[in-house]
């Protein structure tokens, strides 16, 4: 991979940059011997979300882990393909991971929030990044990512105290909050309602809808009323290969694929 | 026909009854043992921790000390206050002429108890020399024959021939007695002082000291590499030969005698290297590679324990390997890890075999001051008394024993108290 | 103390490094912060300031760690030239202790020297303080340069995390290998000793002698006593004492594991347990104390009223107190491989009728067995290998015997014994220790990796 490949054939990809954020072409992923994605072409819109949709083991959360190269972490798992970021290739030699999780921000299955103050979780993030400069910028992070996470009314008054300590959908919202105050381009979410009661989902839900003013995201569910209720695009994968990608009206009211018929009308997954 | 059911059923609940029996016996065993042992050791210390004083009167006479009136401490120095404290006890018994009794006289009081005055009185802060020309009344050790006979360790009722102080050293510690003269003391001394030849004045200063470079050494060396490795193994290494080869490797040394660490010192670090035989800085080097596997191996099993959710929260916003293990996983894993490292520890504390290879067996009055220093350890002291004939060394011992044995108990009252304050449960 | 303060210099520099570094990046920072990575540093200050401490401090704490090592032979080598003349004729012994009365010299005034050594003692020690001062120019230089070097590669984009991480990476590593390591100096350390000893001593003299005294004549002429290094008493002694001891623990740790693990209510063994592992960390030189002073004596006076001759230093009380200190290794191991027996076999057994102790004999120790087997193999290892106790109570006598009652050695003692005090290499005397040492290393290894393979196995089969 040297910088020539981004010589000539930019044009084309400038122009599929336009069509989409992300743009995936011909991703294989193996685990070991086992191939766990077969040629996966799909373009993500910005400032839309995407929903990936499918049965247990179908490759969509392996995919959305491909879009920040989370996989990275796990020894055999092999990647080939290409995937692009804004016209740039993410898996490009030159390309530093920790610059690329910087622009796309991931919100986990579990809440996860860190053993410590709600506080020193959003603050993370930018601090590692070099996004702070003293404490009033740190304040200042906290305080917009709270509220654009729409948690900044519940624990202003709590920012020291443990972010563990909060309810399930509270600590998810935190773990999105800590997301975006790392000011990320795209943000990807990995079932994120599935650990937490109607409620808490509603909430999170309509945040996604807000969110998507400013973030291109990317969630993976389980839930096809939530797939339908919020994304704008939707990607159905079966058995490593997608089956169907397309606006998520038309998905799930008229699909062309009879596979994608069948799963969306709960015949099988 | 029930009958003989009935009875099988009573034979087998009596077998029942006579196998948990058995359980209980042997943990029963167990423990009494523990705590005979315990009580034994106990109560063979007591008499180590006081010490019978004798008062003699004493007198500092100018042309003894310093007859050329200079008062120039070098020269006052090298006056013999050993006589000087000789002639103090025998003109208690001024009715004691024959040589062969005056010698039994004077074995009534410590051998060494001239320069403990000489050290006192010529000390800093008294530089003027004012006790040259006086009389007066010093309470000096006494021997450890008699000490031992006062306190009960030598009795009366035995044989003159089967003990170590005779009829007429009886008679005169007697009259003392009566005139007041002998006192038991708390035995600071025993906390203040070096090794010496004579029980009176042996202590474990030196030896707590040693230890405590030692164990110094040992923490500085194993803590960082058995953590450094644990990580390595546990969030870098991926799997393969190599990986595998050194986790053998761990494992093994984790078991491997003690005393084969002791040959490994010697032959490589002292004789290959050169480095200073019974210096602290060897026997850490030596106990931190014992150390090392427990701390790797405890060290380990803290980061396994961290959830790996809490690594792919770090790693998905972006913090590098090492930000995500140094700033979040060791954190949580450190208490673990301490835990670990101050086990171990307390099992370098109390390690003899390997530190006896490496030359730290040998005779130190001095207490140390560095890690080069030669010097001894704790339970090498012990083992060093137990090798001394004096009876009185054996009450030393046992009291060197309780001193290890309380380190050791708030050493791991720490790591009992660590592990119950930070443990996590996910 | 000259070496204080370089460390001290060393140290200073390093942390200077780390800010000059630090501020070098910081300095570069753009003014408007831009989300295009292009525009902005790689790595945070924090990064760069490392970057250039590790360059400051690794080469230059390597050169030490090196000086340090290599100073003594250097010396030694430079002395070898200033004594000169006075050197030659002089056998190796010699020399070295020529060489070491003139170190003491130089170190001490006081220290007694020929006088026609004094202008050697002089010169060694200018050598002395010139070697060290150049020493540590160059060290301190390293770490000067180093910095120099290092700070001036940051730039905006310098990937300072990348090199830093590196480097940790490197370091874990080389961490990891010293487990490696140090096997690999047992090994050597033993092997080449053992070699050379039996250069010296036949194989077949030292595996099936009968007769050990490594005695060595004092002087040449003694030609008696010569010294004979059959190993076979040292064997006996050590398979006795062993035996004993796995005679007291392995029934009463099994006993104690199973009562612990099927019986006892939870109270009694969160009390109990914990006092019984106490035994496994009481300092063995307790034990040897406690055998030698209490145990002895008392089954000296057991014998005497029953008409035994029981000698003082008696195989009997250091197998016996031996086998205490290793019930613990039993009972944990066997506790834990019984709890992990699944319940649905007890259960089984319950339900066709089988009282508690039944099921203990007839199911779970059969289902246990190979987990009982590896921990006293690891308790067997613990108790070949354990010195103290033995050094202490079991005595120096190397009786063929298998009399309990009798004076027996094993093979720690035999190395404690030969090594501790005077040592010449040389000859086969100190040499018959890393022989043993050999042994003792080869039968433990062997014991544990057993243990070890049969516990995975164990494992795999339950989990």
């Amino acid at each position: 991979m040297s910088v020539q490949k981004t010589g000539v054939p930019m044009s084309e990809k400038q122009i599929s940059s336009q069509v989409g954020k992300f743009t995936s072409r011909g991703v294989d992923v193996y685990y070991g011997d086992k191939q766990a994605l077969f040629g996966i072409d799909i373009d993500i819109m910005e400032n839309k979300v995407t929903s990936l949709i499918g049965p247990s083991g179908c490759g969509k959360s392996t995919f959305l882990r491909c879009l920040n190269r989370m996989n990275d972490v796990i020894d055999i798992c092999r990647f080939e393909g290409e995937i692009l970021l804004d016209g740039q290739d993410i898996y490009a030699s030159e390309i530093d991971v920790v610059e690329l999780r910087a622009r796309v921000g991931m919100v986990f299955q579990k809440p996860n929030p860190f053993p410590k103050s709600i506080y020193e979780n959003i603050v993370y993030g930018p601090r590692i990044h070099g996004m702070i400069d003293g404490r009033s910028d740190a304040d200042e992070i906290v305080e917009t990512s709270l509220k654009r996470a729409g948690l900044w009314n519940e624990v202003k008054d709590r920012l020291n105290e443990p972010g563990t300590g909060l309810s399930g959908g509270q600590q998810q919202r935190l773990c999105i909050a800590r997301a975006i105050a790392v000011n990320p381009e795209v943000i990807l979410m990995d079932e994120p309602c599935s650990a937490l009661d109607p409620i808490a989902t509603a909430i999170i839900e309509e945040l996604i809808d807000e969110l998507k003013e400013n973030f291109t995201i990317v969630i993976v569910t389980h839930s096809m009323q939530q797939a339908a209720r919020v994304s704008q695009n939707t990607a159905f994968f079966h058995l490593g290969k997608i089956i169907e990608f397309g606006e998520t009206d038309q998905i799930f009211t008229n699909p062309r694929n009879q596979q994608t018929q069948d799963y969306i009308t709960g015949r099988y997954g | 026909m029930t009958n003989l059911r009935a009875a099988h059923i009573k034979k087998r609940y009596a077998a029942e009854r006579r196998f948990k029996m058995y359980g209980l016996l042997a943990i029963m065993f167990a423990l009494g043992f523990l705590a005979i042992m315990l009580v034994t050791i106990t109560f063979r210390a007591l008499p180590a921790f006081s010490q019978t004083y004798v008062k003699v009167d004493i007198e500092f006479s100018e042309n003894v000390i310093d007859p050329d009136g200079a008062r120039e401490k070098v020269q006052i120095a090298k006056a013999d206050f050993q006589k000087i404290v000789r002639d103090g006890i025998y003109a208690l018994f001024p009715e004691v002429t024959n040589r062969k009794e005056k010698r039994k006289l004077k074995k009534l009081i410590s051998s060494e108890a001239g320069y403990h005055i000489a050290r006192v009185l010529l000390a800093d802060d008294q530089p003027d020399f004012e006790f040259i020309g006086t009389k007066q009344s010093v309470w000096v050790k006494s021997s450890d024959d008699i000490d031992s006979f006062i306190k009960g360790l030598i009795r009366r009722d035995v044989d003159e021939s089967r003990r170590r102080v005779n009829d007429q050293q009886i008679g005169w510690v007697d009259q003392l007695m009566a005139d007041g003269r002998i006192e038991k003391r708390f035995n600071w001394d025993f906390f203040k002082f070096g090794d010496s030849r004579s029980p009176e004045d042996a202590g474990i200063r030196g030896a707590v000291v040693g230890s405590f470079f030692t164990l110094i050494i040992t923490l500085l060396l194993s803590f960082p590499l058995g953590v450094l490795a644990a990580v390595y193994l546990e969030e870098y290494s991926k799997p393969s030969k190599m990986t595998a080869f050194i986790e053998v490797n761990i494992n093994n040394l984790a078991a491997v005698p003690s005393i084969v660490f002791g040959l490994l010192g010697l032959a490589l670090f002292l004789n290959f290297f050169g480095m200073p035989r019974s210096a602290p800085l060897v026997g850490g080097m030596v106990l931190s590679l014992m150390t090392l596997p427990t701390i790797i191996i405890t060290t380990r099993a803290a980061l396994k324990s961290v959830p790996p959710s809490i690594r792919e929260a770090a790693l998905g916003i972006g913090a590098s390997k090492m930000q995500t293990v140094l700033h979040h996983v060791l954190p949580l894993a450190m208490p673990g890890a301490l835990t670990g490292a101050i086990i171990g520890m307390a099992r370098a504390l109390g390690e003899t075999a390997p530190l006896l290879m490496i030359g730290m067996v040998a005779f130190i009055v001095d207490v140390p001051t560095g890690f080069t220093d030669p010097s001894t350890v704790l339970p090498v002291q012990i083992y060093i008394w137990a090798d001394s004939p004096e009876r009185a060394f054996e009450a030393k011992m046992s009291a060197a024993i309780l001193v290890l044995l309380f380190f050791l108990v708030i050493m791991n009252a720490i790591a009992v108290l660590l592990r119950r304050r930070y443990e996590r449960r996910w | 103390m000259s070496y204080l303060t370089l460390f001290a210099f060393l140290i200073c520099t390093i942390i200077i490094g780390y800010f000059i570094g630090n501020r070098r990046a910081v300095g570069m920072r753009p003014a408007v912060k831009s989300k295009l990575p292009e525009n902005k540093l790689h790595s945070l200050p924090g990064f760069h300031g490392t970057y250039v401490a590790l360059w400051c401090g690794i080469p230059s704490l390597l050169l030490l760690f090196a000086w340090l090592f290599l100073e003594p032979s250097i010396l030694s080598a430079m002395l070898g030239n200033a004594l000169g003349d006075a050197g030659i004729g002089l056998s190796q012994d010699q020399l070295e202790l020529l060489k070491g009365s003139i170190r003491r010299a130089a170190q001490n005034s006081q220290n007694p020297i020929d006088d026609t050594l004094l202008p050697v003692v002089e010169s060694y020690k200018n050598i002395v303080n010139s070697t060290g001062i150049g020493g540590m120019v160059v060290i301190g230089c390293g770490a000067i340069i180093g910095l120099y070097f290092s700070q001036k590669k940051i730039a905006q984009r310098f990937a300072a995390r990348h090199r830093v991480e590196k480097i940790f990476s490197i370091i874990m590593l080389l961490s990891s290998l010293v487990a490696v390591l140090t096997t690999f100096g047992v090994v050597v350390s033993l092997i080449f000793e053992t070699i050379r000893f039996f250069g010296m001593v036949s194989f077949t003299e030292f595996l099936f002698g009968l007769h050990w005294s490594p005695q060595i004549a004092l002087r040449d002429d003694q030609v008696a006593s010569s010294g004979s290094f059959g190993a076979v008493p040292i064997f006996a002694g050590t398979l006795l004492i062993t035996a004993i001891a796995m005679v007291i623990a392995v029934p009463i740790g099994l006993f104690s594991a199973i009562y612990m693990s099927e019986y006892a209510s939870p109270r009694f063994r969160s009390w109990a347990k914990p006092l019984l592992e106490i035994l496994a960390g009481i300092p063995t030189v307790v034990y040897g104390f406690f055998a030698a002073l209490s145990v002895a004596p008392m089954l000296r006076n057991w014998g005497v009223d029953f008409g035994l001759e029981i000698s003082s230093e008696s195989a009997l009380a250091a197998g016996v107190v031996m086998g205490v200190m290793i019930i613990p290794f039993v009972s944990s191991l066997s506790d834990d491989v019984i709890n992990a027996v699944p319940q649905s076999l007890r259960d089984g057994s319950y339900a066709l009728g089988a009282t508690r102790g039944e099921t203990i004999k007839l199911v779970l120790l059969p289902a246990a067995l190979p987990g009982i087997v590896s921990s006293v193999l690891l308790a067997t290892s613990r108790a070949i290998g354990e010195t103290m106790i033995v050094v202490m109570a079991a005595g120096l006598a190397a009786n063929l015997t298998a009399n309990p009652f009798q004076a027996v050695t094993t093979v720690t003692v035999q190395i404690l014994t030969l090594l501790v005090g005077d040592q010449e290499f040389d000859s086969p005397k100190t040499l018959a220790a890393f022989a043993l040492g050999f042994v003792l290393f080869i039968i433990t290894l062997c014991l544990n990796i057993l243990a070890l393979k049969i516990v995975n196995k164990y494992r795999e089969k339950y989990d």
